[in-house]
């Protein structure tokens, strides 16, 4: 069993010797029934994090050392991928496997290690012009695919790493080095896009509460899909100010999804995607009744294989070659 | 027909079919692309497989959405087959057009079977070309009972084929019912029928038929295929097990053969949204452990080119396949050209070097796949695999490989390792090697794999010194390669006036034109390189053997004067003999073309001939 079938902490056991679904995986057999001891925040941090000091992405990555840490994960299991972005340099920062890819282009990275390796859960961290600018293509198929992925947006609405041009999540008015009279372009909802896209997680959290970031990142990754998580994270060099109405501690409010809100209701989570800033924190939809893109595979895999059982990889390609004659 | 046969269209003496006996036939069907013309193509091919004969085609389909005139040329010979040939023995059309756009591939005196439901032959040509007329088409009709459709004419057009030609009647036999079998037994019943029907035609305005020589006992069975599939095949040989791709003409056989073919592996191959995505997964899946496939045509791997920038600074290994086909832009979709080994070389941003290799033929698109992933394995390197459309449809016979000796089982190895420094600069290879996400390292501490320039285990530096190192390492390896690559050796003498040079698929018209050449005392020898990028080293000691050096490439010579690959070795060897002949009509070389060319080319350079 592979931490993608196994939310439940207790069940996090090591990794069986023979993955299922992957082939001819080589791996050395962990002692019978040892019960490995997860990795401590010391183990799992690496550099120190290259951010302005004030970032909020410094809150997500002590969430993220937080949810493996609780969750009692290993470095066999996981694995975090980014693509180009101030965000997008958090695997650095992880002390385990991970990688740093092109700009736009981590989600089908990451759908390519996802695909081949059930046994491993792919992180992936990134910025808002990241996921909806340039790699807004593949933020729509991973979503209506359903890979099965975590996918932590930190959304700043500016961009950082450029220093301060305008993203496809500025507000209208956004004064920026690329809009010096304030932004022009309607924003992107990145609650509403992936809502429409068809991902099966969709949740929205903040990074000045901490609690709640750790929530949604445990919900996200107990779900067997492509989970989304929207966290604003500020940027204090370029967009300060910019999250204050969702922060108490600045006189914001910070206003969860009603009690009552059904997660399962496409229509609500939609509308609930539509109020305005600061909106509501919480889980907006989840869909656990569509298989995931993984599944599908492996189930297509399952029935092809069935028909040559017990044939080595070259007596199958031997049948084709014998048709060939 | 070889020469044996030019007494084949000399006024019969008697009124009783002669049989002649021929070494090859070159046959060209010409028709619409929904008559199934690639079907009896296919079956003459697959039928001169299992007849020991060598085979080699020639088609083209009209990049229309449904319909247009299409070929399909098939030769097959008792002896060695190079190339699809220049000129048609036969020619069999199905319509008007057809035939006149047609007539002149045929030699003087050749035969023109036509369907004289749909062809009004134009006396001008009936002196040149023997004409045999058959109602084909009302023929069919009348032998599948009447229905008034004509399908299955190509069926019985194959008949009319059979019996001139002498073929192997229980083997076309067998041909068609594999073919046609499975579906409804009246639909191979109705095959059989047309072909039948078509066989025992009278041809008594024919009064020829032909027998070929009985060729050479092979020591194996052939198969027979196109190279898409031969490359395809090859990659799941090497024991890829995933990949990706975007749909685009002509290398979307090959994602096909791939979807459908690698779940019985344990794997799959994922359709992207983009080719950008297709690159990135495949990369995605290598990191993941096992050497992942992409592919692409034309415009395609232009889109691929960032992400492949990433594989040369990470040092990540995958096989790019580059179906080349017509371009720039959108292009010539269905037609062959050699214009990509610029970007196959060159094309990305940075320092970026990457391996290229170009298949010289459909069997070597099998094998060239398998060497592609193990060099790519082997020096944790991206190989681009440049094939092109010309082998990609054309179909050849060769001998079946070992499968059992040859497949490879790539699967990645998870156990832990001590300690894991990815770009290691005090190795003597310098050649990197990653672990798979899932490994444990014992020392606790892990590689980040990245596009930024880099220290040993992957994370950021912006260091002078780390960036002239990390560069010249990933150069280094690939100088290690060329040393790897087999040493070269001309086709013909070692020394003589002209070395024909080529590149990929023009292996074989240029071994015939330098046959064709030496026949008649000339002293030209070819050069085919398969090893684009690096270049396989000595070759200037090749050169030296020779006065004139003649690149010959399906390119344009450019504003220079030069084809790609002539004016790569003319910047790496600085040798003013080198020259370029190029042509770009999107149509493979004949080799009368190659030979015409080379003498005048010769001739201007002062009289080269010997």
């Amino acid at each position: 069993m592979s931490i993608l079938t196994s939310p439940s902490p207790t069940n996090l056991n090591p990794i069986p010797p023979t993955v299922a679904g992957v082939p001819g995986i080589t791996t050395t057999t962990p002692p019978a029934g040892a019960e490995r001891k997860g990795l401590t925040k010391k183990e799992i941090a690496a550099d120190h994090p290259t951010w302005c000091p004030g970032c909020g992405d410094f809150s997500v990555l002590a969430l993220y050392f937080k949810l493996i840490e609780k969750r009692r994960m290993v470095h066999e299991q996981i694995t975090t991928v980014a693509g180009i972005g101030c965000s997008s340099r958090f695997p650095y920062f992880v002390q385990a496997h991970g990688v740093h890819f092109i700009h736009g282009r981590a989600l089908p990275f990451a759908s390519g290690i996802s695909l081949s390796r059930p046994d491993l859960h792919v992180f992936v961290f990134g910025g808002d012009g990241d996921a909806f600018s340039i790699g807004g293509n593949h933020f729509t198929h991973t979503a209506r695919k359903n890979i099965k992925m975590t996918y932590c947006v930190m959304d700043n609405w500016v961009y950082g790493l450029t220093k301060k041009q305008t993203s496809p999540t500025s507000p209208l008015g956004f004064k920026s080095k690329t809009d010096q009279w304030g932004a022009v372009d309607h924003p992107i909802n990145p609650m509403k896009q992936a809502i429409a896209a068809g991902a099966t997680f969709v949740a929205r959290t903040t990074h000045t509460n901490p609690n709640h970031v750790l929530q949604m990142m445990e919900a996200a990754m107990d779900h067997d899909g492509f989970s989304f998580i929207e966290c604003l994270s500020e940027c204090v060099e370029f967009y300060e100010g910019a999250f204050d109405a969702s922060n108490p501690r600045k006189g914001g409010v910070f206003t969860e999804v009603p009690k009552d809100h059904d997660v399962t209701d496409e229509g609500a989570a939609y509308k609930l995607a539509g109020n305005p800033f600061p909106g509501n924190f919480g889980i907006f939809y989840k869909n656990s009744a569509k298989a995931t893109k993984n599944a599908k595979e492996a189930e297509i895999v399952k029935s092809h294989q069935a028909k040559v059982a017990g044939l080595k990889d070259w007596q199958i390609l031997q049948k084709n070659f014998d048709r060939m004659k | 027909m070889s020469d044996t046969t030019t007494a084949a269209v000399a006024a019969p003496s008697g009124g009783a079919a002669k049989i002649l006996k021929i070494n090859e036939a070159v046959i060209r069907i010409a028709g619409n692309s929904q008559d199934g013309i690639q079907a009896i193509g296919g079956f003459l091919a697959r039928l001169a497989g299992r007849s020991e004969q060598e085979v080699m085609t020639f088609m083209t389909i009209p990049s229309t959405i449904s319909g247009g005139p299409s070929i399909f040329q098939v030769r097959i010979g008792s002896g060695e087959v190079l190339s699809a040939g220049d000129e048609a023995d036969m020619l069999l059309c199905f319509y008007q057009h057809s035939y006149e756009d047609h007539i002149k591939s045929l030699k003087l005196g050749g035969i023109v079977l036509y369907d004289a439901d749909h062809v009004q032959p134009k006396p001008e040509w009936e002196e040149n070309y023997r004409h045999v007329g058959v109602n084909i088409s009302s023929l069919t009709v009348e032998a599948i009972g009447g229905t008034g459709r004509d399908k299955g004419k190509n069926i019985y057009a194959m008949g009319l084929l059979a019996k001139i030609f002498d073929l192997n009647i229980p083997k076309i036999t067998k041909l068609i019912e594999e073919r046609f079998g499975g579906k409804d037994q009246s639909i191979v019943a109705n095959a059989l029928t047309c072909f039948n029907a078509g066989y025992s035609h009278s041809l008594e305005n024919l009064l020829k038929t032909y027998q070929f020589f009985e060729p050479e006992k092979k020591d194996r069975t052939q198969v027979v295929m196109n190279g898409n599939e031969a490359l395809a095949y090859g990659l799941i040989a090497a024991g890829v097990r995933f990949g990706a791709g975007y749909p685009i003409t002509p290398w979307t056989d090959i994602m096909e053969l791939l979807r459908r073919e690698l779940p019985k592996y344990g794997g799959t191959f994922i359709q992207t949204e983009d080719e950008i995505a297709a690159i990135s997964m495949a990369l995605g899946g290598s990191y993941a452990g096992r050497v992942a496939v992409t592919g692409s045509s034309g415009p395609g791997i232009s889109l691929k080119t960032e992400a492949l920038g990433w594989a040369s600074m990470a040092e990540m290994p995958i096989v790019i396949v580059d179906v080349q086909r017509g371009g720039p832009s959108t292009g010539m979709p269905t037609n062959v050209e050699q214009s990509d080994l610029n970007i196959a070389c060159f094309g990305g941003h940075g320092d970026s070097p990457r391996v290229v290799l170009a298949p010289t033929g459909v069997e070597d698109c099998f094998y060239t796949a398998i060497e592609a992933v193990n060099i790519a394995r082997k020096y944790s390197t991206p190989v681009i695999i440049l094939t092109d459309q010309g082998i990609a449809t054309r179909i050849e016979a060769f001998p079946e490989p070992n499968l059992e000796k040859i497949c490879q089982d790539i699967s990645p190895d998870l156990t832990p390792v001590p300690e894991h420094k990815p770009y290691d600069l005090s190795k003597p290879d310098g050649i990197t090697r990653h672990l798979a996400p899932g490994t444990k390292i014992l020392n606790g501490i892990y590689p980040i794999p990245t596009g930024l320039e880099h220290d040993e285990y992957g994370h950021p530096t912006g260091s002078p010194k780390l960036h002239s190192q990390m560069t010249a390492k990933r150069r280094n390896k690939l100088r290690q390669l060329a040393w790897d690559i087999p040493k070269l050796k001309t086709y013909g003498p070692n020394e003589g006036q002209i070395l024909l040079v080529g590149w990929g698929s023009s292996q074989g018209p240029i071994k015939e034109a330098v046959d064709r050449a030496r026949g008649i005392g000339e002293a030209v020898s070819g050069l085919s390189l398969k090893y684009i990028n690096p270049l396989p080293n000595g070759l200037e000691q090749i050169f030296k053997g020779f006065n004139h050096i003649f690149v010959v490439e399906l390119n344009d010579e450019g504003i220079y004067g030069y084809g790609q690959l002539a004016a790569v070795l003319r910047a790496r060897y600085c040798d003013p003999r080198i020259r370029a002949i190029n042509k770009s009509d999107g149509l493979t070389w004949k080799v009368k073309e190659i030979l015409d060319r080379t003498r005048t080319l010769a001739g201007n350079l002062g009289g080269a001939q010997s």
